[in-house]
């Protein structure tokens, strides 16, 4: 596997609260197990996050909930404005700029073009107005594409890949069951071949079997297309099936960071190793 | 402001010329001259009180107001038509604040004010034509929230209006918007042309006249500048097209490249088609009128 950095974040931070006092940082974490600041109540969901995601790799997040998991990549997907932080992206300006300190225009162009995000809710990745082969076509259009044949063809081949009924092309999400909404929102996210895959809790909430399918198909999409990703989950077992690497968060903070075997069968930190012993 | 108060004078008049006060004049111009400078974008503006009900073409009532001078000649038409409700009541009411000269002609007027038509005879770069519009945000059918649709014409964020388009394909086989056909103005904002038929859009493009939009309601202005390139919303395999009168010719003048209003005959059931612009028509017909003899 190449060793090209695809994405490199540094120190990226989010502090919800109308006047950080300047001292939350030091007053929450893993070590006070909070993240809520004892002096001015401020609520810090991520702090002194910096990592690097290689190409074709899969990094995988995990930690208990409320630990700043999908606020990282809130943040990166730009649902979330973080308080601090760089991120630079190999394929935009050449890694060279912030990509917080961009132009909503630019942050638009980079969500629609580089990025894809597969959200634990489909209500919140899909439009439930539009039919589905309309959700895909969104992000089609928003890269530029007009051309409705084009768009049928791109559709059916996406949907085929996550092996939903192509003559269920122009029914609305609303119909489906959930596990295909979800497979509809992978194909969405995949529409314009994203240089960076998202996974925020895709699998939580689907029953088991559904749950092997989805991720059987985010390996088979991973092996094929070698889109590099980052999965959130509070599942290590999810994270075990995929992650090449993993970060475990805690309060807001990483506590440890290395390869998914390592982490699983040696871990380091008293949080790694009460999350790996209380594994089912 | 000499001629104006001449004409004041002359007339004996109870109101201001053209009944809105002088420095509510002055800011609608400025909206106008801020509209013109950005083509399509929608621009807010006071909204004034009027002795018409709004939503009855008071934006563009507001607009001819702002702009008309005593030496203008006015021309008023609803779909169409110079003698309709609508048309009649804005054009008597400018005329008795304002004294201009009235005229159903298109070529002589200096300002046409419309409603959801465009008229047939070309017009000139000395000319404006000024639109009421009901409903100027393009975006509505597809986002609710005004907060929202600012955002996504800030960011050109334009996807979901796309994808209405799509699905419209994909539902029926064909684009069904018969009037308000959204179109993109100098490569930057979609806008809505006000409710003219498809035949009427590509008259928009690289006009020579100024077109003004004005939204009474909404309290909204905007503007096509001349020679302003309008693209109608079309993909590479779905051309945009007008309203198709194959075969048809207008019953009263004779003319088959006109919009044509349909007219049934309950008694008879009859279809027979007029021309939708009455002084064009009645043009023709004169003019056909004086070959014969």
């Amino acid at each position: 596997m190449s060793k090209k950095k695809i994405l490199s974040v540094k120190d990226l931070n989010l502090i919800h609260g109308k006047k950080p006092c300047g001292r939350c940082l030091e007053l929450t974490g893993p070590e006070v197990e909070s993240n809520i600041c004892p002096v001015c109540g401020s609520i810090v969901a991520c702090a002194d996050i910096s990592f690097d995601l290689n190409e074709g790799e899969i990094l995988g997040i995990v930690g208990e909930s409320g630990s700043g998991k999908s606020t990282i990549v809130q943040c990166l997907y730009f649902d979330v404005r973080p308080t601090g932080g760089e991120a630079y992206i190999s394929c935009f300006e050449e890694g060279k700029v912030n990509i917080f300190s961009e132009s909503s225009q630019k942050k638009r162009y980079m969500r629609s073009n580089l990025m894809g995000i597969v959200y634990q809710n489909p209500q919140r990745g899909l439009n439930f107005d539009f039919s589905c082969g309309g959700n895909i076509a969104e992000k089609l259009l928003m890269a530029g594409i007009y051309n409705i044949k084009k768009i049928r063809d791109r559709s059916t081949e996406l949907l085929t890949k996550t092996e939903i009924s192509t003559e269920r092309i122009d029914d609305p999400p609303g119909n489906f069951s959930g596990g295909m909404q979800q497979r509809v929102q992978i194909s969405k996210a995949l529409a314009n071949n994203p240089a960076i895959l998202f996974l925020d809790e895709v699998t939580t909430g689907l029953d088991v079997s559904v749950q092997a399918r989805v991720l059987d198909l985010i390996r088979q999409l991973q092996r094929q297309l070698g889109i590099s990703m980052i999965i959130v989950s509070h599942d290590l077992r999810v994270i075990r099936l995929l992650a090449h690497r993993t970060i475990v968060m805690k309060n807001g903070r990483i506590v440890e960071m290395g390869l998914t075997d390592q982490i699983l069968e040696d871990p380091q930190h008293k949080y790694s190793q009460l999350l790996v012993n209380s594994m089912l | 402001m000499n001629d104006m108060n001449d004409v004041l004078k002359r007339k004996n008049r109870k109101y201001n010329f053209g009944f809105i006060d002088e420095n509510s004049k002055r800011e609608i111009r400025r909206k106008i001259l801020k509209a013109v400078a950005i083509p399509g974008y929608q621009v807010p503006f006071g909204s004034r009180e009027l002795p018409i009900a709004r939503g009855w073409g008071t934006g563009g009532l507001q607009i001819t107001l702002s702009l008309i001078g005593p030496d203008d000649i006015l021309k008023v038409i609803d779909q169409g038509c110079d003698f309709s409700v609508n048309a009649v009541n804005l054009k008597r009411f400018i005329q008795k604040t304002t004294g201009v000269e009235i005229t159903e002609d298109t070529l002589k007027a200096t300002i046409i004010q419309t409603r959801h038509r465009i008229p047939e005879e070309k017009m000139g770069e000395n000319q404006i034509l000024v639109f009421q519009v009901p409903y100027p945000e393009v975006l509505r059918t597809v986002e609710p929230s005004e907060a929202v649709t600012r955002e996504m014409h800030a960011e050109m964020n334009y996807s979901k209006l796309w994808v209405y388009l799509y699905e419209e394909i994909v539902k029926w086989g064909e684009i069904t918007i018969g009037a308000r056909y959204p179109v993109k103005v100098n490569g930057r904002y979609i806008m809505d042309p006000s409710p003219i038929p498809r035949w009427d859009v590509p008259k928009l493009h690289m006009a020579e006249t100024l077109y003004l939009f004005g939204a009474g309601r909404e309290k909204r202005i905007y503007a096509i500048p001349p020679y302003t390139r309008v693209e109608p919303l079309e993909f590479d395999d779905f051309k945009f097209n007008v309203e198709s009168f194959d075969g048809k010719a207008c019953s009263l003048c004779g003319s088959t490249d006109t919009f044509l209003d349909e007219i049934f005959n309950s008694e008879t059931g009859q279809k027979t088609y007029i021309c939708s612009d009455t002084s064009y028509c009645s043009k023709v017909s004169a003019r056909k009128k004086v070959s014969h003899e």
